[in-house]
């Protein structure tokens, strides 16, 4: 199926990506070409099987809902673009 | 004594353990061969004092008896996927530019703990997405192979793995680690004509390591030989308790039946693989392959996979499914780049329009959109359903064989700029790889041979779930036949 640019900029803004009005049909044909290999898919028949999630045939383990780490604030938002006190900062989001 | 950075695992430890060198002197030449072909680009942070002061201190072990592994003293390229502690970890993309990890992935400790001396962080695909080395924010990575037939042209050396296997090719390090999704430790391996082996999803911890898609990420080794693959794994695997799909089993010897050889073994050759317009030489190396592992007393069998042809569209929904939600967390908040904009929102477009490169973005908006109300069934779920198909043939085929043969890619190392401008030409790389991957089976390349051109073919084998040993056991076989000696002019 082609992706028109409608599309395009709705993937963009679910996926909080940056498109400008000039570049959204470049990309419609560009993840179109992706969308219609993909839709080889359609001639396989799935009736009754069940979808795979991962490939691990053992459960996933369950742990002690425990606080087992932390304390150390300054050494997690050592790395924050902007950051005071031990906190992240981001720009105003209420008035 | 031969030139030091000549040897493997297991010949720098025979020379360790002898005397016959140090590990400062064995680092000490790889720095010097870092420096050397800085031009093939194959680090994005080189961090040689890092190294000497590993090797001193793997020295210092030496002479106390105190050797920690296998790998002590010997030089390895990290891959720049693997979070590793005070050291930048880029994932090859701008957005993560800055970012100095405050921890150390389980894999990056465990070969730290065993002694390995780290050369640097190595090139790779902008978050592993590619097959070339060509998506890095840090610049394409040179394979140090040329055709021998006068064409000079650069090369790619594969993807998305491709700063390690030019790495170990070009003589820079003896190993190194990769990470595979889809193929990415085999095809650049098969590129550059060394051995690459993915190990079983769940072998090796997935912590710390950048994340791409989930269910298929998996860590593994890329040598110059077969048994240096058997011991770095060795270092590398086990269970961690801080990643929940981390295999809760013990880890075998995996170099335990390595002279075992293949007598009465079965070997499937799967005739699903023999895909239209593939090049003659590819099907050739493929038949000598099984030819040298029949002369050896394995039986070689056809069997059948008949759902190999959608295994690469079912992965083109479900790995960019799982890297639009792991590479959500960039944010612009927490670590890495952040764009200023008007107000929040914004500031999340404009740092992710920035810090991404086009084939994260593609990939991103691809999954984005399988993922997204309304196209979720028809997209993502019928994909899992379709995976659920490719491990049935899997399993199937191997009630019949011990292994699978097949060729690791559809050509040799390709120029760099070609097949650039159409990504679905570009996917068509890992027709061989994907399979495996979406089935969570272990599978080694393992250098089969010269093209036409005189660049490296790599033959694949795909072993039993956490069956690695049977794996290196006729990988083992291959190398012995195939006698690989080649390298690249000048390295």
């Amino acid at each position: 199926m082609a992706l028109d640019q409608a599309t395009v900029a709705r993937i963009a803004n679910l996926a909080r990506i940056k498109v400008t009005d000039d570049e959204l049909q470049a990309w419609a044909t560009d993840l179109s070409a992706i969308i219609t290999f993909v839709e080889q898919l359609d001639e396989v028949n799935v009736d009754g099987v069940e979808p795979m999630t991962g490939v691990g045939d053992f459960p996933l383990p369950l742990r002690v809902d425990a606080v087992t780490d932390g304390g150390y604030a300054e050494i997690v938002t050592g790395n924050a673009p902007e950051g005071a006190l031990g906190f992240y900062t981001v720009p105003k989001v209420v008035e | 004594m031969s030139n030091l950075t000549d040897l493997t695992i297991a010949s720098a430890r025979a020379g360790l353990d002898a005397g016959d060198f140090s590990a400062r002197e064995l680092a000490a030449a790889h720095i010097a061969a870092m420096a050397e072909h800085k031009t093939l680009n194959t680090f994005i942070t080189e961090t040689p004092e890092r190294a000497l002061a590993d090797a001193d201190a793997a020295d210092a072990r030496r002479a106390a008896g105190q050797v920690a592994s296998a790998l002590d003293g010997v030089p390895i390229a990290m891959k720049d996927l693997f979070c590793t502690e005070g050291v930048r970890s880029t994932a090859g993309s701008h957005i993560l530019e800055p970012f100095v990890p405050p921890y150390e992935s389980t894999v990056s400790a465990k070969l730290k703990a065993g002694g390995s001396v780290m050369l640097g962080k190595a090139n790779l695909d902008e978050f592993a997405m590619g097959s070339a080395n060509i998506t890095s924010y840090y610049g394409p990575v040179t394979n140090p192979w040329v055709a021998g037939n006068g064409d000079n042209r650069q090369r790619v050396p594969g993807g998305s793995s491709g700063g390690s296997a030019a790495a170990v090719a070009a003589r820079i390090a003896i190993a190194a680690t990769g990470t595979d999704t889809g193929g990415s430790i085999r095809q650049p391996a098969s590129f550059c004509g060394i051995v690459g082996m993915k190990p079983t999803y769940g072998r090796c911890s997935r912590w710390g390591i950048v994340a791409f898609a989930s269910s298929l990420d998996q860590a593994g080794p890329m040598t110059r030989t077969v048994e240096d693959a058997a011991i770095m794994l060795q270092v590398m695997a086990g269970h961690d308790p801080k990643d929940s799909t981390s295999a809760p089993y013990d880890t075998p010897n995996f170099s335990e039946k390595l002279r075992s050889g293949v007598k009465g073994l079965k070997i499937g050759v799967p005739r699903e693989y023999r895909v239209d317009g593939m090049p003659a030489e590819i099907d050739s190396v493929w038949q000598q392959g099984a030819d040298w592992l029949r002369d050896l007393g394995a039986e070689v069998v056809e069997i059948s996979l008949p759902h190999t042809k959608y295994a690469l569209p079912t992965y083109y929904i479900i790995a960019p499914a799982e890297a639009s939600s792991n590479l959500a967390r960039y944010d612009g908040v927490r670590y890495g780049l952040r764009v200023p904009g008007n107000d929040l929102k914004e500031m999340y477009e404009n740092t992710r329009a920035e810090g991404f490169g086009a084939e994260v973005k593609r990939r991103i908006m691809i999954g984005t959109y399988v993922l997204s109300a309304g196209y979720y069934d028809a997209y993502y779920i019928k994909a899992q359903k379709v995976r659920s198909l490719i491990l049935r043939d899997f399993t199937s085929a191997f009630e019949k064989v011990d292994a699978i043969l097949t060729p690791t890619a559809p050509s040799a190392a390709f120029a760099l700029g070609e097949k650039q401008d159409d990504p679905v030409q570009m996917y068509l790389n890992d027709v061989f790889t994907v399979p495996a991957s979406m089935a969570g089976l272990p599978a080694i390349s393992v250098p089969g041979g010269l093209s036409a051109e005189g660049l490296p073919l790599g033959l694949h084998l795909i072993g039993k779930p956490f069956d690695e040993v049977t794996l290196f056991q006729v990988a083992q076989a291959l190398e012995d036949a195939a006698g690989f000696e080649a390298r690249p002019a000048g390295y």
